[in-house]
């Protein structure tokens, strides 16, 4: 059995000619939340689908929970929740029926379904308007609604697209500490999104999609650290020479760019966390060290710069 | 789990039963036609039909009590001006119901975005799939029986009699054969469902395919049957094969298939569905019923007929959902 709770090796998907996922190799672990970024085509609904089995992969392995999602179809659909990127309910039927239905998919029925309705519903919040019909539910409720609904079979793996689409930052951040809690529980979660800062909030680990393959993968600072060398940004304010400043500064080891931002505000680049070594050296060129406080590099930059980047190198 | 090794020409062995929650998806279904407005509509329509036209029957029928033995099966066949009998209702009645119940049971879930969600649960497309075609099967016979057992009501109470044992019988074959009837459509308005995104157009095809059989088909059927067989020199013969070809190709409709079933079901007297000649009939007492074995043999083929054409039409709208991408 494998480790991994997904793993695609060289996973590929061609509709007529046309490569949405190419050579995919994707390792989720156990507990961890991954997320996967890429702009619009970039293959992320293709790559859920066949993690699913809801589509056959044209070539390569899939393998989810340690099974091939198109032989063992409904043990690994008893065992992954699914929420698509624009969740559907039965509009006329109450929140409650929608949910009875899906128990009685997943081969549940009786008292036992109704108790673990209730529990799901209590857990999104949902339980007081459980009896009115989803049609008159707002976005954020259908969202919690599609959470309640994956909760009913007990999944080891939730696969959420774009999740947090269409959602205010309120709504969100609630969204995102459910994930969170989630997580707490044991449950493996990839997500896909556009939505940087949320991804990085909530993610473990996540993969940057393009064209159909997945072009960089880490957690965050890793991906900083490839893709604009540096992964914390130490924000100073000093009083002092800026001169003697910035020189002491740029003998701090592991610092990877020095600037004077204005006033006594001055910015060390790094590979790492290396605010003591900061300090020090400011301490000893005699300046009185007023702040120091350090930033990680936030994903949007790193999302920007990269796909900058692919451009430059397309026009060459 | 033992490793079965199998030929690498074998089809992907899935694992499981393809059935996996089917009654889950069937009892949904009915439940959602027995709520639907447009179910409501529709069983209004039917009961004021089946009402109006036995009512008029029935008083057509009064003044021959006694003398007919199978006065129960004319409920259905007799007509009294303006009103035409309820079996000519029947042969639009059905597969607007039918059509109604289908022509959005696939692309419906994908308008709204339920289809992918109840995929991700364990069960194959196999089993939705059947699922909505049971469930709107059950809801048409139950429907059709609920019809049934009103217009036998009415016959008891307005003619003072009870209906004989083969009377029951009879019309129990032609309600089973009206149920099948309606699948057909069923599966007609089910594979549209598949192949068009809009219910609307889906509906608008369904009723298009049905239009062409009820209104251009028999006008075809001949206009190919004087190409296929033409009347050279006007021989018996060759005016017997013309009608003959003719009569093949019209019962490519299921219309003609129903209809021939139901007149032979319904009217004992019924010999032959083909074309009779004289010589053919010598020996027989004209005017003089068959028994039911004689009727339901004459019909075998037809009432096969249709339970082929349902399983066929299913079996194409299986193909194209399993090929579909799911992507809501
Ligand atoms: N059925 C199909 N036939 C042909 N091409 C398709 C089909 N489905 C998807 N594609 C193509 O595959 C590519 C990947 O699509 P996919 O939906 O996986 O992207 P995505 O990363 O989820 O994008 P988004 O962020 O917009 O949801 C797209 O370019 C799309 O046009
Ligand atoms: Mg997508």
């Amino acid at each position: 059995m494998s480790e991994y709770v997904i793993e695609t090796v060289n996973l590929t998907k061609k509709y007529d000619g046309f490569t949405a996922v190419n050579n995919l190799n994707l390792r989720v672990q156990q507990g961890e939340v991954f997320g996967l970024l890429g702009p619009n085509g970039a293959g992320k609904t293709t790559t859920i689908l066949m993690l699913l089995g809801l589509t056959d992969p044209t070539s390569g392995k899939v393998t989810v929970l340690g099974m091939d999602p198109t032989r063992k179809t409904l043990s690994v659909k008893s065992k992954v929740g699914y929420i698509p990127d624009t969740v559907g309910f039965y509009d006329e039927l109450t929140a409650r029926e929608n949910l009875i239905y899906i128990a009685k998919l997943n081969g549940l029925s009786g008292d036992s379904a109704y108790q673990r309705i209730d529990e799901v519903l209590a857990r999104v919040g949902l339980l007081d308007v459980a009896d009115q019909r989803v049609g008159t539910y707002s976005r954020g409720m259908r969202q919690r609604l599609g959470v309640a609904d994956v909760l009913i079979k007990q999944p080891q793996l939730i696969i959420m697209d774009e999740p947090t689409q269409g959602l205010d930052p309120e709504r969100a951040r609630e969204f995102l500490h459910m994930i969170r809690s989630l997580k707490e529980e044991g449950i493996t979660i990839l997500l896909s999104s556009h939505l940087l800062h949320q991804v990085q909030i909530v993610c473990d680990r996540v993969g940057l999609f393009h064209r159909g393959r997945m072009v960089l993968e880490g957690t965050v600072s890793e991906l900083a650290k490839k893709v604009l060398g540096r992964a914390y940004r130490v924000i100073l304010n000093a009083e002092g020479s800026p001169s003697q400043i910035l020189e002491a500064l740029e003998k701090v080891p592991g610092q990877v760019g020095v600037r004077h931002l204005e006033g006594d505000r001055y910015e060390v680049e790094a590979e790492k966390d290396i605010r003591p070594e900061v300090a020090r050296a400011v301490v000893q060129s005699g300046a009185n060290l007023l702040g120091l406080e350090v930033e990680a590099q936030s994903l949007d930059e790193i999302y920007a710069r990269y796909f900058e980047e692919v451009k430059h190198a397309q026009k060459e | 789990m033992p490793k079965r090794s199998k030929p690498s020409s074998a089809p992907i062995e899935r694992e499981g039963s393809p059935w996996t929650g089917l009654w889950a998806v069937v009892t949904k279904e009915m439940a959602d036609h027995m709520t639907s407005a447009r179910m409501r509509i529709l069983e209004i329509l039917i009961v004021l039909t089946a009402a109006g036209s036995v009512y008029a029957a029935m008083q057509v029928l009064r003044e021959t009590v006694g003398q007919d033995p199978f006065l129960f099966l004319k409920l259905f066949t007799t007509s009294r001006d303006p009103l035409p009998a309820f079996i000519s209702f029947l042969v639009f009645l059905v597969p607007l119901i039918s059509i109604a119940l289908t022509f959005d049971s696939v692309n419906g879930e994908f308008n709204r975005r339920t289809l992918s969600r109840v995929l991700a649960q364990p069960i194959y497309r196999d089993a939705l799939l059947m699922g909505k075609f049971l469930g709107a099967f059950f809801t048409l016979a139950l429907v059709l029986t609920a019809i049934w057992l009103l217009i036998f009501g009415l016959g008891i109470v307005g003619l003072g009699l009870p209906p004989n044992t083969e009377e029951v019988a009879r019309s129990l074959l032609f309600l089973v054969t009206t149920i099948f009837y309606g699948g057909i459509w069923l599966a007609v308005a089910m594979v549209f469902s598949i192949v068009f995104r809009q219910p609307a157009t889906a509906a608008l095809a369904s009723i298009s395919v049905w239009l062409f059989f009820t209104v251009f088909w028999g006008i075809l059927a001949s206009l190919f049957a004087q190409v296929i067989s033409p009347v050279q020199i006007g021989t018996l013969t060759e005016i017997v094969r013309q009608t003959e070809t003719q009569l093949a190709l019209s019962r490519l409709s299921p219309n003609t298939l129903y209809a021939e079933t139901m007149l032979a079901l319904l009217q004992p007297t019924v010999r032959s569905t083909g074309l009779l000649l004289p010589f053919q009939l010598e020996g027989a007492v004209m005017g003089s019923p068959l028994p039911l074995r004689q009727s339901v043999l004459i019909i075998w083929p037809q009432f096969t007929g249709l339970i082929a054409v349902t399983i066929l039409l299913f079996a194409l709208s299986y193909v194209l959902f399993q090929r579909q991408e799911i992507r809501a």
